[in-house]
């Protein structure tokens, strides 16, 4: 049975056993016939040309855990900040885990998806956003039908969360393959703050598929910080549909780590929906083996006065392949708008390769949009420089690219996170650090 | 402490150095002019290693080592300095922690212990002061979009830093003001000693009335035609290279 079929019939028995008065009921059908109907996509779609879900439809795939495995938090203590208190919202095997969280419900929701979905106090926020910011393609109306566990956020107006969320996706490998899909609502009210990392791990070599969906809704002056660490084992893949909602003068701001996993698409959409409001999405993509990295992004300026400022630097070593699809639409209505793209990437052996296609699509006339692709390698005089001042080959080279990627880093706000992905860039690398950049 | 024998050096084919010999000895201060394209800048980069110059033929010692097949860090690990006459930018890496890497790297192949962080800071601070650089100058990405004496200067400061056996400067004094070259000159007479030795690339004997040379050689369409002391300079200056052309042809 294909993975399709086996999720088709997968889906009567799981409507079966939810409440007929969802206030997502409606939804989740919907959401299946999108789904039956496009199935997975192929290379045949222009926005798939570069990225085959071939390889990951193959396996056979548990679609519900049978059991709640738990974890011991010595075993991925590892995964989580330390010196800095966090909210932690986590799954195992797609089943919370109250024992490794530590969730909240003062002045401020940091809590569980289901338990959104099955509260009647939750039921006006349900149906003011689930499912509203979310694209209606087959994959996230894949995720939608099914959508039942995740994080929801819930912040009130002028908030400020002391403490970064982070929401952790664990696979124990206790089934032979596993499919997960998450569902993320994220709400952050007028003039508040938060700060949130997400984290995709697995803890085998057991085959992983995820097709998580996540939904952020800034409303005005609110001001998201959102980290994505994609360090996955090579045997787990990952379809990310993130999609930010704006309000006016809201600043959201997207950082993307992609370090590890077999298959990572990140489909980023940001929708400008008041004016002067500020986007940022940045990422670091370093690959090794054949890993492949697509990302595929999305910034649409609607209103006046707004910005958005993309910044993708990219290292593909040995036979590694990465996409950078970057999209920007700027409507008529949108005058003033400046929009900002830059992607960079370094090519290491003969063998790695990048696609990178920015796509611009201008109706305004009184805007600023400029947009720059580099594909390079490492400057050999450069490497001589700096061997000439005793640095011994390997670590020039190291050198070399850690500069390169590490200009994106300035901007992420929590020291500690910061500290951790310098480490991890520098392990990917192999540069041995003397010192803190 | 350098010895180069019968030297010549092609890229892509192209034949750059025909024939260079050359004898520096510790304590000494060789000037080495020339017109432009006459091989100054390949001769310096061959003896610092750079790989894309192929060595057809001759030798290099640093005492009594043969070195022309050794990486460029290995010399530079043995004391070999090149002060470049176009300083590469490397955006993302201080000065500092430029400089602090390349002397625990130089230092790790000695198999000494890494520089005390204080020792290192103290170190930073006293050279700095030394070549008139700026505190905020040293947090900067390594020579991006550093004035050309800026860029300058902090070779020398590279150099103070390294103290390297033998030193090779070449065309340190462009885009250099007066009183810059003068601090840079002062670096440079600092840093010599009965020891070191150090190899001055210029095309104006401007240089040479601060960093007095015991030697000057005139390199010319890749070969020494010339030899002698700082007097040579003043004439180079004085009436240009067409003189020597005629000797040579004579
Ligand atoms: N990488 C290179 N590829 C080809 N030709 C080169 C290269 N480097 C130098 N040359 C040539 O070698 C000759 C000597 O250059 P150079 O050593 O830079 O001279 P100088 O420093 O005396 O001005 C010039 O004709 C120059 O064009
Ligand atoms: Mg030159």
């Amino acid at each position: 049975m294909s993975l399709k079929d086996k999720l088709l019939s997968s889906y009567i028995a799981f409507e079966d056993h939810l409440e007929e008065d969802s206030p997502i009921h409606d939804i989740r059908n919907e959401a299946i016939k999108v789904f039956e109907a496009e199935g997975f996509p192929t290379k045949k779609l222009e926005a798939w040309k570069y990225t085959s879900l071939n390889s990951l439809l193959k396996e056979n795939y548990s679609i519900f855990p049978k059991q709640d495995h738990s974890l011991e938090f010595k075993q991925v203590k590892k995964y989580f900040l330390h010196d800095v208190d966090t909210y932690k919202v986590v799954f195992v095997d797609g089943v919370y885990s109250s024992f490794l969280s530590e969730t909240t419900h003062d002045k401020i929701d940091v809590c569980l998806l289901s338990a959104a979905l099955n509260k009647p106090k939750y039921k006006p926020v349900i149906e003011a956003y689930f499912n509203k910011a979310a694209k209606q393609d087959s994959l996230s109306s894949l995720n939608t039908a099914f959508a039942k566990e995740g994080a929801y956020v819930f912040i009130p107006n002028h908030k400020e969360v002391e403490k970064p969320i982070e929401i952790i996706n664990f696979s124990t490998g206790n089934e032979a393959a596993i499919m997960l899909q998450p569902r993320n609502l994220i709400v952050v009210g007028e003039n508040s703050h938060v700060q949130i990392i997400e984290r995709h791990q697995s803890l085998s070599g057991n085959a992983v598929f995820t097709n998580s969906v996540t939904e952020i809704f800034a409303e005005k002056r609110a001001y998201v910080d959102y980290y994505k660490i994609q360090n996955d084992n090579t045997n787990a893949s990952l379809i990310d549909n993130t999609n930010i909602w704006q309000e006016q003068e809201s600043n959201c701001r997207v950082h993307t780590f992609s370090f590890g996993g077999k298959l990572t698409r990140n489909n980023l959409n940001f929708y400008q929906k008041g004016e002067r409001c500020d986007s940022t999405l940045k990422g670091i993509t370093i690959l090794e083996d054949k890993q492949h990295v697509d990302h595929n992004t999305l910034v649409h300026h609607i209103e006046p006065n707004c910005e958005s400022h993309q910044d993708y630097k990219g290292i593909f070593g040995d036979a590694s392949t990465g996409v950078f699809n970057g999209k920007v639409v700027v409507e008529k209505e949108a005058q003033k708008t400046d929009a900002f793209q830059q992607n960079n990437n370094i090519l290491i052996h003969d063998k790695a390769t990048i696609n990178a296609k920015p796509q611009l699509e201008i109706f305004a006339d009184d805007v600023k949009c400029s947009h720059g692709c580099t594909i390079g390698q490492l400057d050999e005089e450069a490497l001589f420089y700096m061997r000439s001042r005793g640095i011994a080959k390997k670590e020039a080279r190291a050198l070399l690219m850690y500069a390169f990627a590490n200009n994106v880093l300035e901007s992420v706000k929590i020291p500690e996170l910061k500290v951790r992905i310098n480490k991890l860039i520098a392990n990917k690398i192999g540069v041995r650090l003397g010192f803190e950049l | 402490m350098l010895k180069i024998k019968d030297l010549h050096a092609s890229v892509e084919d192209k034949d750059i150095l025909n024939g260079v010999s050359l004898n520096v000895n510790a304590g000494e201060v060789h000037a080495i002019m020339g017109p432009n394209g006459s091989g100054k800048s390949t001769l310096a980069a061959v003896i610092a290693g750079k790989e894309e110059f192929v060595v057809e033929k001759g030798e290099i010692f640093l005492d009594d080592q043969d070195i022309s097949e050794m990486d460029p860090e290995e010399r530079a690990h043995k004391g070999i300095f090149l002060s470049f006459q176009y300083p590469v930018e490397i955006p993302g890496v201080t000065v500092t922690n430029f400089i602090k890497t390349a002397i625990n790297e130089t230092r790790k192949a000695k198999g000494l212990e890494e520089m005390p962080a204080s020792d290192m800071l103290k170190k930073i601070k006293a050279k700095a002061d030394m070549l008139d650089i700026d505190r905020k100058f040293l947090s900067r990405s390594l020579n991006e979009g550093f004035s050309g004496g800026e860029k300058k200067r902090n070779e020398i400061f590279q150099m103070a830093m390294m103290e390297p056996k033998l030193a090779i400067l070449d065309e340190t004094d462009s885009g250099l003001d007066i009183d810059a070259l003068k601090v840079v000159a002062n670096g440079v007479n600092k840093f010599r000693n009965k020891d070191n030795a150090v190899i001055v690339i210029t095309h104006y004997q401007r240089l040479l009335d601060y960093i007095v040379p015991d030697f000057v050689h005139v390199l010319m369409d890749g070969k020494i035609v010339k030899s002698g002391d700082k007097e040579l300079a003043y004439k180079l200056e004085e009436k240009g290279y067409d003189w020597i052309k005629e000797e040579v042809k004579a």
